[in-house]
């Protein structure tokens, strides 16, 4: 047997069907199907962590995901280990390694026990009292003191080596949970024919029919049933089944997603397979079938290993066939854990005795427990219990006093009632309700096309469940339009119907503040830490939450909500409904960054866009830089040549000879129809219906605040049709920007946007020698400087191929800007480059670009402006129309503040020392002597060295620029001052010589 | 991720499709270029930021690419409707209630989420 | 005299996925973005020679030709024979705006039983048969990127990018049809 504590006979698992794996280094078997704690209570191990606060030995509290101790660390290797993981949800599979956590040196010896002894001293709200003085020292002596000792696994340092996966689906009715509500809900709603997603956490459907061995279904074992019931409706091809599988969050308009554990279980799972996929569900309509969750008894040392859920305990014998112990206490509040006591009775598990804290428990379950001849104590509570790294005795007491008496167990399970599993309708913005009969919240107003039946609905008896799960099915698969099938019939019957159930603290539980009752294991909150947070002035069930912690660690108070809520009341002296439930939030249980994230990793995790010469440029050795999602061509390094050298020899080269820069990036929108220039006119502050076809202006664009929003040439190619160029990173807005104006504000105009940016492969040829690198490739257009002067367009052929040929210049020198469709574009450059080569000329980069361009004084929208310049700041100005009576940003130009003296505005800098290169964002003063802090008056917004001009550059915004022409201001910098001269803008060919050459 | 109606395409796609564009039917002044200071303040800079009933643009910018305009209750953060541009403001007195809480949390009380 | 230049694809011979999804880039075609004022329809469905659509996620084919409705006023033309569309489109004499998108984007067919899970690894869209039938199109998204989806058969799925966007495209596609054979 695959442990001691296996029944033979008991169980759902198959016993030759073992699998090995390791707890804490040592190795123990398992079966196949079992849990990690299924597997480690069939070796009689219940100790398998220590809690968060004090320390304290913890054992397997459930048998679900609602478990608040059991957190073990999974690890298959390096990379692939998960921490925080639920023991009684992870299955074993074969070479596991499993470990404990938050213990040192040992999960037996632990030295962080010591919190428990001191543990008066850590009551509720301790943190937020005891590190508050002196303030310095939260900082540097309590902050990273805490967040050592905080936390429970500890994270992989490596890349995870699975892969992750997401779908989106969209479905008529999504259930979830696949116990009896959840299945007959979705045959009901299958057999219409309606598209159906039934999804289930749990590797096998059945739900409650894990441990409820009673129930019999259409005359079947109820398990069998489920399971025959999956097989079928799988088999259906309007129904997906998934098991493993969370719905973990509730959004707006039935928006559901799930968390698929896909390889989890296996020993060697296809690599080909995700661990996990995250499916984004579309429902039209919902069913929660979610269930309800056991609640623990609150009474002292509550929390020892071996004190456990009675449906737990039942579900370990009448599924994994596990025994939790050989003398087992039950302390109980509701009938349930009677059922619980039964069956462990008749595998041969001596029961010592029920404890029940009611004077009255059902009739049915107390007959039958006298029939077995299991005592039963009505009235009575367990008021403490012994054993250190197990439970080895419960003591008991009438309750009202008296019958005190200690009686020796080595397991003892409680049921305080149950908790409707109400966290996704919650999620899904519902208002719960209180119902005082039950002690339950359950559904009350609904938010969303759902509908939640069964347990979590608070539906008392099988066949109810099955009869409002059925038509519930039904009812939401009809309001989806689907017609097929006819009525579904289902009888299932079960020994016993349940009641009871009690909230908060039991007798025995205690008012002395030195009592350990624990309401939240995770976290360690005690019945006394809510009572004294209510002493202390928390009366919002909230602040209460957030003053105990209560509710907040991982598990989000699944057992620990109802208990804490019913002693906040009572404390208060108020009713539960008046002191309220904190809200439930996403995720129900905790999920893996790797499925959220899912495809979006490595290549995946964000486009990475090239142009079309950039296999070309990336063998001629470019470096690359990132400008937006595109990799842009930075510079070209020649064997031992640094950026620096580079950059410098690139600059003089393209003046000297010339340059081939690939300018495809550029955002390009073509605008065509009758109104076109009148469309720009309104979008820019040029005039554009002066500009005759084969002609190109620069055109400035303002938001209406007045501000520069972008920039860029713009060409005329016949009367109604413009090439319009944005800057590369204003692209998308720039079309959307144009496209807003014309569909909202003037949308009289009869023109059409189209964006064409990755239409045209553009390539810059720059220099002295362009005319001649291009003149013998193009056909069909005359470019010599009289056919084709600076600022021109004509659409003819280059190597054969449609081209729309600009000439017009970023550098200054003569240029054109050869466009042809994309998929051309690296053969052309090919092309011009064979001719280029030859001559001495070069392929530049960005970085060329930007201090050719700077050394002319021309702006880069973004960097020399930052949405408070002007055009008349940026020193462009002359692009502004005075005759136009509208555009967009005419107004926003005559604001106040937008006239007043003393702006910012764009000069030139020179630095007196040639050599030195100012850093861009340094800061601009007149008087350097002044005392800190310094009055500003700007910025360097663009600096660079300038081969060309031999000594460095700088563009800077600086506070009545203009009028400081020659002026010598200061630059501190952390190591020095540097001394700079105000200048024009433009630094090289002032007359334009050599643009117009 | 919300699902939005687009008048243009006649059904309800993923909010992924969308972007919001700030309020609707503030109408750019035809002689822009002499209204007063204060009736451009008005015009471009001032928002009432309403919690309740909002009337907001939005662009179906990755689907037919047009403007429209909707009804969103930034309480619910329901859309009520849509309806394409140029179109008047819909009457939708009286303003749909919020639903009654049946129990008293946070939010509920304070207005704020946690 | 220069040589003729020779073209070169964005997603020349990719070629993946599995089994449930073939995922391949299309063969070159030439693709036209029409805008027009819906007065300008019937003559300019005269010209190309297919009735442009006028509703909603709808398409129209004839020959290896496809008109797809994008928007209100907004077609993407895809001739797979390679016609020149733009002079097809001028020939109706009525007022529009033609403009030749045929290297920004670029296509990739997704095939296969499992095609329409493929897609929707990545895409919000509601792929199936009642809500995109056999013909249907649709800008939207993919992953992060915006695509044109054009459903060409029952297991036939057409995505349509720009073309910078291809390799991500293909990429997350390849994925998703990984997934799908699983």
């Amino acid at each position: 047997m695959s442990g001691a504590n296996r029944i033979a006979g008991a169980g759902r698992l198959t016993p030759a069907r073992t699998a090995r794996f390791t707890f804490d280094g040592k190795s123990y078997e398992a079966l196949e199907g079992d849990t990690v704690a299924s597997a480690l209570l069939a070796n009689g191990v219940h100790l398998v962590g220590r809690s968060f606060k004090y320390h304290r030995p913890r054992g397997i509290l459930s048998a679900g995901a609602e478990e608040p101790n059991a957190l073990i660390d999974v690890e298959r290797d390096a990379a692939r280990k998960q921490p925080n993981v639920r023991a009684t949800v992870q299955e074993v599979f074969d070479g596991a390694t499993i470990s404990s956590q938050n213990r040192w040196p040992s999960l037996a010896f632990d030295v962080g026990g010591i919190n428990n002894l001191l543990s008066p001293f850590f009551a509720a709200g301790f943190y937020y009292k005891t590190f508050m003085w002196p303030k310095a020292a939260w900082e540097k002596f309590y902050e990273p003191r805490i967040r050592a000792a905080a936390g429970l696994g500890v994270a992989p340092t490596q890349a995870d080596t699975d892969h992750y996966t997401n779908r989106f689906a969209h479905c008529d009715v999504l259930v979830v949970g696949a116990g009896v509500a959840g299945l007959s809900a979705a045959l009901a709603a299958a057999e219409t024919g309606a598209r159906v997603i039934l999804c289930d956490e749990q590797p096998e459907v059945g739900g409650a029919l894990h441990y409820d061995k009673s129930v019999k279904i259409d005359g079947q074992d109820g398990f069998a049933w489920a399971q025959a019931t999956a097989a079928r409706l799988a088999a259906m091809d309007n129904v997906t089944v998934l098991t493993r599988t969370t719905a973990f969050g509730y959004y707006a308009q039935n928006f559901v997603v799930l968390a698929e554990r896909v390889t989890e279980h296996l020993a060697r799972p296809d690599r080909k397979l995700p661990r996990e996929r995250m499916w984004q569900v579309r429902a039209k309509r919902v069913v929660l079938a979610t269930g309800a969750i056991e609640r623990h008894m609150v009474f002292a040392n509550n929390d020892r290993p071996g004190v456990m859920l009675a449906s737990a305990a039942r579900t370990y014998l009448n599924h994994f066939g596990v025994a939790v112990g050989k003398k087992v206490g039950v302390y109980t509040a509701n009938d349930s854990a009677y059922e619980a006591a039964f069956d462990l009775h008749r595998a041969g598990v001596r029961i010592a005795a029920i404890v029940d804290n009611r004077a009255k428990p059902g009739e049915g379950v107390l007959a039958e427990a006298r029939s077995l001849g299991i005592e039963v104590l009505t009235g009575h509570s367990v008021i403490d219990t012994k054993g250190h790294r197990r439970v080895n005795s419960m003591t008991i007491a009438r309750n009202g006093g008296g019958g005190k008496r200690t009686i020796a167990i080595d397991a003892l399970i409680m049921s305080a009632g149950w908790t409707p599993s109400v966290h996704l309708f919650s999620q899904s913005r519902g208002k719960v309700a209180y119902n005082a009969e039950t002690g339950q919240f359950l559904p009350g107003t609904y938010a969303q096309d759902c509908l939640s039946v069964g347990a979590c609905n608070g539906t008392n008896g099988l066949q109810a469940t099955v009869e409002e799960a059925l038509a519930a099915g039904e009812l939401m698969a009809r309001a989806t339009g689907s017609k097929a099938g006819g009525k579904v019939e289902i009888r299932a019957e079960n020994a016993f119907e349940w009641t009871g159930g009690m909230a908060g603290a039991a007798e025995g539980a205690g008012a002395n503040d030195n009592v350990k009752a624990f309401i939240d294991f995770q976290n360690d909150v005690c019945a006394k830490d809510i009572r004294l947070a209510v002493r202390e002035g928390m009366h919002s069930i909230e602040h209460i939450k957030r003053f105990t912690t209560n509710g907040m660690a991982t598990d989000q108070g699944k057992l620990s909500n109802i208990h804490g809520l019913a002693i906040a009341a009572e404390t208060l002296g108020r009713d539960i409904p008046k002191v309220g439930l904190t809200t439930f939030r996403a995720p129900y249980t905790p999920v893996t960054y790797g499925t959220i994230i899912n495809h979006s990793r490595g290549e995946l995790f964000d486009p990475t866009r090239k142009t079309p010469m950039h296999a070309w440029e990336e063998a001629h050795g470019a470096v690359f830089e990132d400008v937006g999602q595109w990799k842009r061509a930075w510079y070209y390094p020649r064997a031992g040549e640094t950026m620096h050298e580079a950059v410098s020899r690139e600059c003089k080269t393209v003046r000297d000879v010339a340059g081939v820069f690939d300018a495809s990036t550029l955002g390009k929108i073509e605008v065509v129809g009758p109104d076109a220039a009148e469309f720009l006119n309104l979008m820019y502050t040029n005039a554009w219906d002066t500009l005759k076809p084969g002609r190109c202006r620069y055109g400035i664009m303002l938001r209406e605040d007045g501000y520069v929003y972008d920039d860029g040439v713009v060409g005329r190619i016949a009367e109604d049709r413009f090439h319009v160029t944005t800057t590369t990173g204003g692209a998308p807005r720039v079309m959307n920007h144009m496209e807003d104006y014309l569909q909202t504000e003037f949308p009289h105009l009869k023109v059409w946007l189209t964006s064409t940016t990755e239409q045209w492969a553009v390539i810059a040829v720059q220099g002295p020698k362009a005319r001649e690198i291009i003149a013998p490739l193009v056909e069909g257009i005359d470019i010599s400087n009289e056919a084709f002067p600076h600022m021109s367009v004509r659409e003819g052929k280059i190597c054969g191929v449609p081209t729309r040929l600009f000439r017009m210049s970023f550098t200054g020198e003569t240029g054109f800007e050869v466009n042809v469709p994309a998929d051309y574009g690296q053969a052309v450059w090919e092309a011009i480059w064979a001719r280029a080569e030859p001559m001495g000329a070069c392929a530049y980069g960005t970085e060329t670009m930007h201090v050719l361009r700077a050394e002319k004084g021309y702006i880069i929208v973004g960097q020399d402006t930052d949405g408070t310049v002007t055009p008349f700041d940026a020193g462009v100005g002359w692009a502004v129309s005075k005759k136009k009576t509208d555009f967009v940003g005419i107004r926003g130009l005559k604001r106040p503040d937008l006239v007043a003296e003393g702006r910012k505005q764009l000069v030139g800098l020179k630095t007196k020392d040639p050599t030195v290169v100012l850093e861009e964002g340094a800061h601009i003063v007149a008087d350097p002597n002044q005392p800190i802090p310094m009055k500003m008056l700007g910025h360097v917004t663009s600096s660079y060295w300038s081969s060309n001009c031999g000594h460095s550059i700088a563009l800077a915004l600086v506070a009545g620029g203009q009028a400081r022409m020659g002026q010598t201001l200061y630059v501190p910098m952390p190591d020095r001052t540097i001394a700079v001269e105000v200048t024009d803008m433009v630094f090289i060919d002032k007359e334009g010589a050599r643009l117009n050459g | 991720m919300l699902l939005i109606h687009c008048p243009y395409c006649e059904e309800e796609r993923p909010e992924l499709e969308f972007r919001g564009a700030g309020d609707a039917h503030i109408l750019r002044p035809t002689n822009i270029a002499d209204i007063s200071d204060e009736e451009f303040e008005a015009f471009f800079f001032l928002r009432d930021n309403v919690k309740g009933l909002v009337y907001e643009r939005w662009r179906h910018i990755h689907g037919c690419g047009r403007f429209f305009n909707a009804a969103r209750d930034t309480v619910s953060d329901k859309f009520v409707t849509t309806y394409k541009a140029g179109l008047p403001r819909p009457d939708l007195s009286p303003a749909p209630k919020a639903t009654e809480t049946t129990v008293e949390t946070y939010e509920a009380t304070e207005g704020v989420a946690g | 005299m220069a040589e003729q230049a020779l073209r070169k694809a964005p997603l020349g011979g990719f070629n993946g996925g599995s089994a449930a999804a073939h995922v391949s880039a299309a063969a070159p075609a030439t693709r036209l973005s029409l805008r027009a004022a819906p007065d300008a329809v019937a003559a300019l469905s005269k010209a190309l020679g297919l009735d442009l659509p006028t509703r909603p996620k709808t398409s129209a084919s004839a020959k290896g030709q496809h008109a797809l409705w994008l928007g209100p006023d907004e077609w993407l033309l895809i001739d797979e024979q390679g016609a020149d569309l733009a002079a097809v489109a001028a020939k109706s004499g009525v007022l529009h705006s033609a403009v030749d998108v045929s290297h920004r984007n670029t296509a990739i067919l997704v095939a296969g039983p499992k095609a329409a899970q493929a897609i929707a690894s990545a895409s919000p869209h509601d792929l199936s048969a009642s809500a995109f039938p056999v013909g249907a199109c649709a800008r939207t998204v993919l992953g992060k990127i915006e695509v044109v989806i054009y459903r060409a058969g029952e297991q036939e799925y057409r995505v349509e990018c720009w073309r910078s966007f291809s390799p991500y495209a293909f990429g997350v596609l390849a994925e998703g049809a990984e997934d799908a054979a699983h």
